[in-house]
């Protein structure tokens, strides 16, 4: 097989593993829906004070597709490959023609996919239930921005991996990283809510950048394009650091193996 | 003369201070099962895994296939298949798709049913791999390093900690391994797995070797004493010699001599189990 059919044939594989585990469905699809129908239930008929005012339903459906693209990417891959490792199964895979690269690639694959997914769900729920429109028109943006966040975030997941010890410590470990910074770059809270000092502390990680990029692809200011290259370019480059800590510190084979 | 599979000479492998592997020589021919027998620690997955191309030597030459592991690429892969120590599978893919997925990696696999067939899954050829049993996984373990058709097999301790029936199955497929013309590189802590399945036999202990042969001959067994015991006067007794059939003879007729009764007469020949543990207690002195 050439190279190209080698990632697709281990995406399939990728894809079936995936969609089997119970895991990996609930913290990636289930979860963000359910988070979406709390903060809609809880903060519903309220308004964000952004680009003039808008509902606080059609201010988390952005909110909640960022989370999403960050749990299928960064989150899953992080303990995903963890799993796989300290299972030998990278090590087994190692000893086939197999490329490396190739594995990495599918893992990939399917996490993007799994976004784009992610995308099109919470955008008709939010539609459906909240009457939050679809902005068709702003779907190259959104496309765009979506793509180069997942693509930042694979990386980090994977350059996380070097981090995490065993399968017990990949869940805590990552929900550490994640959940405080969820907060804090207006993920759960609206900004408008938090304190100054709060969203220029979240502006040192990538989250809170990546989610002003994808908020404004999906909710663009008047006149705005909807692409944020500013705070596109800075979660890539967040990316190209993951992807050379992942060269550099990525590992095959389990402790002690 | 058969083709040389593996040619080791000299190997050493050092981890800090401690020198796992102490400069061992030894060549594999083509077609035969050769087990390499040793305690845990003694330096068998070290040198396995050398041979595999997974871990780098201190010293010494070592070629698999005409190349050196530490360099070999893609091609060399295509003709090796490699059981691990100890490795999970994909517990959301079934028997099938496991196998699948790894065909998908070689240029030329074997056909799926065949290798199912081959290590005796046709029954839970769509279960996955997390329903399947301790040796069944093992067995799945076995048919996803044969996918490839490799010429050369590595099973690393493929049996520990398998129950008696378990054992048996696993190996029945490791000896129809040789009937389909593969070489078989085993490493075990096991006697009689060596005994039951290899055509030569290398112990190695504490990083060295320490005896080497066919499973009858191994550790040079014809010379090695034997054991008369038996019971006199309620005293339990034994006589070690290598020349039993006289004192057999004296014993016996002096107690015909002197009307003396002879109870639990017995004489054993040292079993393979006694020589290994001889052999390897010696060399972790």
């Amino acid at each position: 097989m050439s190279g190209l059919a080698l990632v697709l044939h281990q995406f399939r594989y990728d894809q079936k593993a995936f969609r089997r585990n119970p895991a990996s469905l609930f913290f990636t699809v289930a979860f963000p829906v359910i988070l979406l129908l709390i903060f809609a239930t809880v903060f519903g008929g309220q308004t964000v004070d952004v680009h003039g005012g808008i509902k606080t339903t059609a201010y988390y459906v952005p909110a909640i597709i960022t989370l999403s693209v960050i749990s299928s990417t960064m989150q899953s891959l992080a303990m995903s490959l963890v799993i796989a490792r300290e299972d030998g199964r990278l090590k087994r895979g190692r000893g086939t023609p197999m490329p490396p690269w190739v594995f990495i690639a599918g893992r990939i694959g399917n996490s993007i996919v799994v976004a784009l997914m992610m995308l099109a769900l919470i955008a008709v729920i939010g539609r459906l239930l909240y009457g939050v429109a679809i902005p068709w028109s702003q779907l190259p943006a959104i496309l765009i921005t979506l793509v180069i966040g997942a693509a930042a975030f694979c990386c980090l997941g994977i350059a996380l991996t070097a981090a995490i010890p065993s399968q017990d410590a990949a869940a805590p470990i990552v929900n550490a990283l994640l959940l405080p910074l969820y907060f804090l770059s207006g993920v759960f809270i609206p900004d408008d809510q938090l304190p100054n000092g709060v969203v220029h502390f979240a502006d040192a990680f990538p989250i809170r950048h990546f989610f002003e990029a994808f908020f404004n692809a999906y909710i663009p200011a008047a006149g705005s394009p909807g692409i944020e290259w500013g705070s596109l370019g800075i979660v890539a480059a967040w990316g190209v650091v993951g992807l050379l800590l992942a060269v550099r510190f990525f590992r095959w084979t389990p402790r002690g193996g | 003369m058969a083709e040389t599979v593996i040619s080791i000479r000299g190997l050493r492998k050092s981890y800090g201070d401690s020198e796992a592997v102490r400069g061992i020589d030894l060549e594999v021919e083509a077609g035969e099962v050769f087990a390499f027998l040793g305690p845990n620690g003694a330096g068998k997955t070290t040198t396995v895994e050398i041979l595999e191309g997974y871990r780098g030597r201190s010293g010494g030459e070592v070629t698999v296939l005409g190349e050196d592991p530490e360099r070999a690429g893609r091609e060399w892969r295509e003709r090796i298949g490699i059981v691990l120590q100890s490795c999970r599978l994909d517990p959301y893919l079934t028997v099938r798709e496991s196998l699948g997925l790894y065909a998908g990696y070689y240029r030329a696999p074997r056909p799926i049913d065949e290798v199912i067939e081959l290590v005796g899954l046709g029954e839970k050829a769509d279960d996955r791999a997390s329903s399947l049993s301790g040796g069944q996984q093992r067995r799945l373990d076995v048919g996803m390093a044969l996918i490839g058709d490799p010429e050369l097999l590595f099973l690393d301790e493929p049996t520990t900690g398998f129950d008696p029936s378990a054992r048996r199955q696993a190996w029945d497929v490791i000896a129809g391994l040789r009937d389909l013309g593969k070489t078989v590189f085993l490493t075990t802590h096991y006697m009689d797995e060596a005994q039951r399945l290899a055509d030569r036999v290398t112990i190695i202990a504490a990083g060295e070797i320490v005896a080497r042969g066919t499973p009858e001959d191994l550790g040079d067994r014809e010379s090695l004493p034997t054991r008369i015991a038996y019971r006199l006067d309620g005293k339990e007794l034994s006589i070690e010699t290598t020349t039993p059939v006289q004192a057999l003879h004296e014993l016996t007729g002096r107690a015909l001599d002197q009307g003396l009764e002879i109870e639990n007469l017995e004489a054993t020949r040292p079993n393979l189990e006694d020589i290994y543990l001889s052999l390897t207690a010696e060399a972790a002195e």
